[in-house]
């Protein structure tokens, strides 16, 4: 094997403990398929339930019966079975409870998947969700189908309206998840998989990549955020809007670094497609895909060491003065 | 029941002739020994005790494994190991548990038992079963070298394309899953071929289909479906390989490939694959109820159609492992509905046995103890299978924790306990002693509570939304605390692997001398010495039941073949519903020719990662080889 690299992430990790379970506080569940924010997830989350039940049910029947089988050679002689006694056994255990749970199964499983997969008339925002390496991309359209706004790592969803998610990667495999709202599906280069998301309470959960993409395949989450339908339009105003500041110091070091290379800044002479558009960064709530809160601190330590906080990301190292820093950092900050 | 010895057996002749016999006998079935003998035995049960040892020691590896990756996921953010060690780990921990473990080992005890139990005196193509075995040995161990020289493959046991294409998968990682797979599915199928031919062809005269032992069915069943679905695979990483290779482009988007192709091809063998290795076991299952409980199998041909139905049913339902990838929903249904059905053999073969066991007088021998084990863990998997077939529920389970957990109850509960079992139950047939009771009680314990405390928790995990294959955690999730159960209980999993080692090697050296028959089983493998003789039997039996042996004791009498020559292995073909005999083969004895046509074909394939002209270099070397091989010689020459 190879020599072990150690990566020092100990300050990294408390700052993170701390400031995370701030930011996403007294939200039990927040990843959880147990814990349903919407009706199609509601369906599964109750179909499961069922089905835990009779599997636990049909699991102390069976046990009980081998159980019961085997402890009764310890009252007298062996015995065996009448021939018809057991072949009633083998047909109701192997058979008939069989064929009822296969029916159950199939039956349940296409209405339910009928209707957690269905449109129901969408009239919700349509989003293209594009899987990168390691981060997620969504841009809101409107409804000729033009790109109204670009974020990342960020969903953002009104309450009680069906969104319809467009999935596609340009790259490798994904799988989109958020468990509180919908199952998964993947994101398939070649092919737009669609699915549906309608969130029916307020509130903020977490999802993450399902389908194994790389090295940092651990590590590509996302949050997404449901508002009321009003709160969400303001913010999908604001978030088609321009960069709110475009010059000043530390935008020029942003673009002397190169930054802009792969980064957009709507607004400025930063127009890059590769990494996530960074033109509200300091609305977002995290950075790095949903690895670490937006603070300044893990900011400035995304740029200068992001090998450190996630191995293998495709954003290289910067290192510049520590006065041009300050001033990125700055700018940045502002980019509301 | 008597310990009746059958009057015709030529091992308890005492007179010289009849000594001399034997002797003679025993000489032309020997293997060479010395080093070079090394290299030569094509005995089945020289080759069947290898494949077992050398999956055996894979699996340890592997295992390994798998506690470093435990260890890794013991804290959030943890960095015992980089992503891409841990990819390279999950890799090779879920490729070897299935190609160099579970589906050599099944076929490693087949080799061994099935030609025993149909009383025949070796296999139909011995040097074939040969070159299975070193392909196995030497492509399994290249295939593991390359994680310890750090360029294993890291894009996961299942490739996915574009993943594992050369633009997103530089390196040689993944041309050595390719072509190492490829090449250790040559010895899958030459196992297959040869075990198919063997049952249909070599068994004892009077042993009907309908008397054929229940695991010599699982056998054939297994045989068939690995004829069958690994041609799937080998296609699939052949196209894979020309991709990298040669840029064929059958999995490339903008080549006009697709990337489903490969999912589909890939699935429709590794859905079959995992009951490849689940039928055999349980074969070993019904053949330790059968023993232990001392009486007859209930529902003979139940459980037979059980086993075929499940083959059968394996190879409509792979579609389940692509809910996610927005196939539509109609389509899905079918394969939900299929996936469910393979409940209904199943069922019939958990109650056949709960109703064999009913009331018996059961001996609780490790064996027995391990299947017991089975059931729980067993039934346990099969239910969550149920449950993940529902296309609804998968959508939100599949790739999580909740899946690792299934596939872990069905896998290890299915094909690992039983394998314990088997161990413990043949062992004395193999080595001529027998394992400690002690050890294999606490063993099988610290599995089984192991095994539970390792897994049980992954359902939670998943539920609670922590994906599969991820390298780390953020602590906010809140999974740390079941992580760390799993990975206490994966040490106690270990343990009692460990203590089964332990026992192992010290029974081979001084365990208690075990006997022809020491669980008085009824199946032919007992019917010879424990470690069988070198011609199985120099006698071969005639059959008129489903339990010979025990008949053998009531009748105190047992009726053998003769007239077989001493100076030549013969053995007896017979036909292949009612097992008429029908004429005598010669097979052909020890050489060297299937190490150096396996060596050959390994230069061909190994060259291949680095270059595509090895590709003619395999071929002519293995041309040169295999004519030399095939050269007629003695005995096909009258003399």
């Amino acid at each position: 094997m190879r020599p072990e690299r150690r990566i020092n992430a100990r300050p990294r990790r408390v700052v993170l403990g701390a400031t995370m379970a701030a930011a996403l506080s007294g939200c039990e569940g927040v990843q959880s398929v147990l814990s349903p924010a919407s009706d199609d997830a509601r369906m599964v989350a109750d179909l499961a339930w069922w089905m835990f039940a009779t599997a636990t049910f049909i699991f102390v029947v069976t046990m009980g019966l081998l159980i019961t089988g085997v402890a009764l050679r310890h009252k007298r002689e062996a015995r065996r079975i009448s021939f018809r006694n057991a072949t009633v056994m083998v047909v109701i255990g192997g058979v008939i409870a069989p064929i009822a749970a296969i029916v159950a199964v199939s039956l349940s499983g296409v209405m339910i998947g009928d209707e957690v997969e269905g449109d129901a008339g969408s009239s919700g925002p349509v989003i293209e969700v594009h899987g990168k390496r390691w981060w997620w991309e969504f841009r809101y359209l409107d409804r000729d189908g033009r790109v109204i706004a670009t974020t990342a790592n960020e969903l953002h969803l009104p309450v009680g309206q069906r969104a319809t998610l467009r999935l596609m990667s340009d790259n490798v495999i994904h799988s989109f998840w958020a468990p509180n709202l919908q199952g998964k599906t993947d994101l398939v280069p070649g092919k737009v998989n669609t699915l549906y998301a309608e969130p029916d309470v307020a509130g903020r959960w977490r999802g993450q990549c399902a389908e194994f993409c790389g090295l940092q395949h651990g590590l590509m989450g996302f949050v997404v955020q449901a508002d009321a339908p009003q709160d969400f339009d303001r913010w999908l105003q604001a978030q088609a809007a321009g960069a709110v500041v475009r010059e000043g110091r530390g935008l020029q070091v942003f673009m002397d670094l190169g930054c802009g290379e792969c980064h957009a800044i709507r607004g400025t002479a930063a127009d890059g497609q590769k990494g996530p558009d960074l033109t509200h960064l300091a609305s977002r709530r995290t950075l790095a895909a949903a690895t670490i809160p937006n603070s300044r601190g893990n900011l400035g330590g995304w740029i200068t060491s992001p090998q450190d906080i996630k191995p293998g990301a495709l954003m290289p190292a910067f290192a510049p003065p520590s006065d041009d820093l300050d001033a990125l950092l700055t700018y940045l900050e502002a980019l509301e | 029941m008597t310990d009746a010895t059958p009057a015709l057996d030529l091992r308890e002749r005492t007179d010289d002739e009849g000594r001399e016999r034997l002797a003679r006998i025993e000489r032309t079935w020997a293997s060479p020994t010395g080093f070079l003998g090394w290299f030569m035995p094509v005995n089945h049960t020289a080759i069947g005790r290898r494949f077992i040892v050398t999956s055996f020691v894979f699996f340890l590896l592997s295992g390994v494994l798998a506690l470093a990756m435990r260890l890794q996921l013991l804290v959030p953010l943890n960095d015992l190991l980089t992503p891409d060690q841990y990819n390279q780990i999950m890799t090779v921990h879920g490729t070897a548990m299935m190609f160099l473990f579970a589906i050599p080992a099944m076929e490693g005890v087949a080799i061994y038992v099935a030609p025993l139990m149909i009383g025949a005196r070796d296999m139909a193509f011995p040097r074939l079963n040969a070159f299975g075995y070193y392909v196995y040995l030497i492509g399994g161990s290249a295939f593991f070298l390359s994680l310890f020289l750090g360029m294993a493959p890291a894009a996961g046991w299942f490739n996915y394309v574009p993943l594992s294409n050369k633009e997103f998968a530089p390196g040689y990682g993944v041309d050595i899953w390719t072509t190492m797979i490829t090449f250790i599915e040559v010895s899958a199928l030459t196992a297959a071929v040869e075990l198919i031919v063997t049952i249909f062809k070599l068994r004892a005269p009077g042993m009907s289909l309908n008397r054929l032992p229940i695991f010599v069915w699982a056998v054939l069943v297994m045989s068939f479906m690995m004829l069958f679905a690994m041609p799937s695979v080998i296609v699939a990483s052949a196209m894979l390989m020309m991709d990298r290779l040669v840029d064929t482009q059958f999995f490339v988007t903008e080549g006009g490939g697709s990337p489903l192709l490969w999912q589909h091809l890939f699935w429709f063998f590794g859905h079959p694959e995992v009951y490849i290795i689940l039928v055999p076991a349980l074969g070993i299952v019904t053949t330790i109820i059968v023993t232990f409980t001392q009486r007859p199998v209930f529902g003979y041909t139940a459980l037979v159609l059980a086993m075929v139905g499940i083959g059968m049913v394996s190879f409509g339902l792979w579609v389940h492992h692509m809910y996610t990838t927005g196939l539509p929903l109609m389509g899905r249904s079918f394969f939900m509905a299929a996936s469910s059905m393979i409940a209904i053999p199943s069922g019939v073969q958990v109650y056949c046995w709960i109703a064999t066991m009913w009331g018996a007088k059961i001996r609780f021998a490790t064996p027995m103890l391990f299947v017991l084990c089975f059931f729980a863990v067993f039934i346990a998997g099969g239910l969550t299978g149920v449950m993940v077939a529902s296309v609804p529920f998968d959508r939100q389970v599949h790739d999580s924790y909740f899946v690792v957990a299934h596939f872990h109850y069905v896998l290890v509960g299915g094909a690992v306990f039983p394998l314990m079992a088997g161990l413990y139950y043949w062992f004395p047939k193999m080595t001529g002693r027998m394992m400690s009771e002690r050890l294999g009680w606490w063993s099988a314990l610290l599995i089984f509570l192991g095994f539970n405390l390792t897994f049980f928790p992954m359902h939670q995990l998943g539920l609670e939304g922590m994906p599969r294959r991820v390298y780390t955690y953020v602590p906010e999730m809140g999974w740390q605390f079941l992580n760390q159960l799993a990975t206490a209980g994966s040490f106690v999993l270990a343990a009692g692997f460990g203590l089964t080692l332990i026992n192992a090697i010290r029974s081979v050296f001084c365990g208690e001398v075990a006997g022809d028959n020491p669980w008085n089983a009824t199946t032919l493998e007992w019917a010879t010495a424990s470690p069988p003789l070198n011609s199985n039997f120099p006698q071969p039996p005639v059959i008129d039941s489903h339990t010979p042996i025990w008949d053998w004791q009531q009748d105190d009498e047992r009726p053998v073949v003769g007239g077989l020559r001493d100076d030549r292995r013969e053995t007896l073909v017979t036909t292949l519903l009612d097992a008429r005999p029908a004429m005598v083969q010669v097979l052909p004895g020890p050489t060297p020719w299937p190490f150096v046509s396996a060596v050959a074909a390994s230069v061909g394939f190994i060259g291949l990662i680095f270059s595509p002209w090895f590709y003619v270099v395999g071929i002519l070397a293995v041309f040169a080889t295999f004519v030399l091989w095939f050269w007629p010689r003695h005995p096909y020459r009258e003399e």
